[in-house]
């Protein structure tokens, strides 16, 4: 289906929590709302499924007018923060309760789909439990489960992962890409982390404060952001950001560091933290500093670096040992850079090779 | 401080016998007098099990807690000496910082000019030193949190200073810098310090050693580095790292070849890996994505030495670097390429080089067999070596 926002605002009282905003979301596929918390992505579903009415603006689903229906006039699924299930209901029941609600399969048909639903989540031992007996991850995926029976044209999830344990989200997020990959419903997905965006893939809208900044297929965002504002809310950890003179056809980070770029006057030079290096390849800048802090993450190691330009965090590979205090050389390529005029809207971003 | 010896097990019902009936399993482990230690596991692993026993808060149900040689199985914290940090703020409200901050040494009645410099220095190392003289009430939960650090930090004479999840209330832009701050600390003063969470992040990055525990069992004790390069249990493979360590089924046939996943592999394994391996048998290969390499193969071309064959599934842009999904076989195999590489689409057969010196072999009981095989099959030949080879990050 095809969800459509025309000009749609939403305020409280004197509060303006959603600024006007166009928004037509790709069907069938998945889109993610990614901001930090407060930034009006609940807000905004609240007004997809018709669970508020804008202040303003129009909602058109399959270009049908559909601002101001109820939320049970409009074939929707939510999945939330909290798991959300039927306590005394067993999970089968559970599951087939939209099915059951729907009243268009007969007995055996709902046994079918529930047990399809429950492997596909990898549930299908616990279907004669209760909800309490299982583990949070389980019981998200219950609700998750039930979400999908429903086979609503449009699934909305709030944070769906947000309160279980990495590695089951880790796993989560991989099976939930693969349904919404199918491309059944058209499904809307709020998140904090880009990580998770990324992840997903899709098509991500960036909001902030309340206002949509963009929206495109995850990729494509993450490495064009359109605005200083776009790249601090898609990165992490946060993109650097250096002050920089352009000189015509180079950009001057402090005398003696230039980046071979062209640019005039003030503008600002975003460095992704995995576009810093220690080791040297030709024609590198080379900014000396000293490490604050390596942070490991598993996969990945995260130098925060006081350096000759300012804090930088720089992102390598794997695990390595760093000293706190010990002097540190980061290297960046000139091609490798983001640059954002003075108004902070991007005028250069990197090349990519692979790109689709 | 002091050195802390455990050599315990824990059940919550009398008469344990099968593992399920443990909340920690029988072990046996020692923590070094200074050292900054984490204790990381999923919900459910025991490891919040483990420090109330270290900290006297719990009594183990059969065996001994030491501390430097002294039997301190049924004393209590106050009586072992145990300073401890939660993860929510403990603090008197109507005191100022400085009070509270004083208040254990006060309690034990330390003479006023060492408390002032003692609480002085601590103040200092967390930026605290501004609102000494501030009442705590008025403060913001993160630096609520730093004086309920600092207090914990405050006792020269502790035996180990513990922490369940301290920066949980934290401002996730915070953490970084209360991380560098304990970090700091623990370099300076050199307290024995334990630090429980399920975040890896945080453990890998506090601690000099991390305990990593599953099911009530620690099935490895060691630097982030060793947990990365050489996981002793599948578990850790699985838990360190995302994704995770790959894992592919793998057999030595009589005379020796490698085969994984079903296709003999053209690469060598040593004497001594070789036979550790036929004593393992059934046994599994580990490689974590960082370290698989792809060369897109295309059509025909005789396997490369150290290779399976797969084909691509799924190509993801995770924005700092590609995620490769390959089916090899029923089997699944990701790998983790640079971004600034040309990655092979969907739909194409590739060769995945799964041996090299970052390979593992697990037995059936999932536990590390041998490390890594001989240096890996010498760079192929230009032959050999497709146009579109894709190095591995962490090759790179």
């Amino acid at each position: 289906m095809e969800l459509t926002l025309r000009g749609v605002s939403h305020k409280v009282g004197a509060q303006q929590h959603l600024y006007p905003m166009d928004l037509r979301l790709t069907p069938n596929a998945v889109t993610v709302l990614l901001g930090a918390t407060q930034a009006g992505k609940t807000t905004l579903m609240r007004l997809m499924a018709g669970l508020d009415r804008p202040s303003d603006g129009r909602v058109q689903v399959d270009g049908t007018d559909v601002t101001g229906w109820p939320v049970r006039k409009r074939d929707v699924a939510m999945v939330y923060q909290q798991f959300i299930n039927y306590p005394s209901m067993t999970v089968r029941d559970n599951i087939a309760s939209p099915l059951k609600l729907r009243g268009q399969l007969d007995r055996a048909a709902i046994r079918k789909r529930v047990d399809e639903l429950a492997d596909k989540l990898h549930i299908e031992m616990h279907l004669d439990k209760l909800p309490a007996q299982l583990s949070g991850g389980q019981q998200q995926r219950v609700a998750l489960a039930r979400a999908l029976a429903k086979q609503a044209p449009l699934m909305l999830l709030d944070e769906p992962l947000v309160n279980l344990d990495y590695k089951l989200r880790e796993e989560l997020r991989e099976e939930l890409g693969q349904l919404f990959a199918a491309g059944q419903s058209t499904v809307v997905y709020a998140t904090t982390e880009p990580a998770e965006a990324l992840q997903l893939g899709g098509y991500t809208a960036v909001m902030d404060a309340g206002e949509l900044l963009q929206y495109g297929p995850t990729a494509e965002v993450f490495h064009r952001p359109a605005s200083l504002r776009v790249a601090r809310a898609f990165s992490d950890p946060p993109m650097n950001l250096l002050i920089a003179q352009g000189f015509g056809d180079r950009l001057q980070l402090r005398p003696g560091l230039e980046l071979a770029l062209p640019g005039q006057g003030g503008v600002t030079v975003g460095v992704r933290a995995s576009a810093l290096r220690v080791t040297q390849q030709p024609g590198d800048l080379a900014i000396q500093g000293e490490v604050e802090l390596a942070e490991i993450s598993g996969s990945d190691t995260f130098v925060h670096a006081r350096t000759e330009v300012g804090e930088l965090v720089a992102q390598l590979t794997g695990v390595h040992d760093f000293e706190l205090g010990a002097p540190l050389t980061l290297y960046l390529n000139a091609a490798h850079v983001h640059v954002f005029d003075a108004a902070g809207l991007l005028t250069r971003a990197p090349e990519r090779r692979g790109a689709c | 401080m002091a050195r802390i010896d455990l050599d315990l097990a824990h059940a919550y019902r009398p008469d344990p016998k099968a593992d399920s009936d443990y909340a920690l399993l029988p072990l046996k482990m020692s923590f070094e007098d200074g050292g900054a230690y984490a204790l990381l596991g999923p919900s459910g692993c025991g490891k919040t099990t483990l420090l109330n026993i270290v900290s006297g808060l719990l009594r183990p149900s059969q065996g001994t807690v030491t501390f430097d040689g002294r039997d301190v199985t049924a004393l209590t914290p106050q009586q072992r000496n145990i300073a401890q940090v939660f993860q929510f703020p403990v603090i008197y409200d109507t005191m100022t910082v400085a009070e509270n901050l004083a208040f254990p040494l006060r309690n034990r009645g330390v003479a006023p000019d060492r408390i002032k410099a003692r609480v002085g220095k601590i103040a200092e190392m967390l930026e605290l030193n501004g609102q000494l003289n501030q009442r705590a009430s008025g403060l913001s939960a993160d630096a609520k949190q730093k004086i309920s650090l600092g207090r914990g930090l405050v006792r020269e004479d502790v035996s180990a200073v513990l922490f369940d999840e301290p920066l949980t209330v934290i401002d996730p832009h915070l953490k970084w810098q209360l991380r560098r701050k304990l970090k700091q600390i623990h370099n300076e003063l050199k307290l024995t310090l334990i630090y429980v969470t399920h975040d890896q992040v945080e453990a890998l990055t506090f601690a000099d050693r991390i305990v990593v525990m599953t099911r009530g069992r620690a099935v490895q004790v060691g630097t982030a580095g060793e947990l990365f390069e050489r996981p002793s249990h599948r578990f850790v493979g699985h838990f360190i790292g995302s994704p995770g360590m790959n894992f592919l089924p793998a057999a030595l046939d009589d005379r020796g070849g490698l085969s994984v996943a079903d296709q003999p592999i053209a690469g060598l394994v040593d004497p001594v890996t070789g036979a550790a391996l036929s004593r393992a048998e059934p046994f599994a290969l580990g490689i974590r994505p960082e370290y698989v390499e792809v060369d897109d193969v295309g059509d025909g071309v005789a396997a490369l030495p150290g290779t399976i064959t797969g084909v691509v599934a799924q190509v993801q842009d995770i924005g700092t670097y590609w995620l490769l999904t390959a089916k090899v076989g029923p089997h699944t195999l990701k790998a983790r390429l640079s971004a600034h590489a040309q990655p092979p689409g969907v739909g194409a057969t590739v060769a995945l080089r799964v041996l090299n010196p970052h390979t593992c072999f697990y037995g059936a009981d999932e536990r590390l067999v041998a490390g890594a095989t001989a240096p890996a099959a010498p760079v192929s030949t230009a032959a050999a070596v497709p146009a579109s080879s894709s190095a591995p990050e962490g090759l790179a």
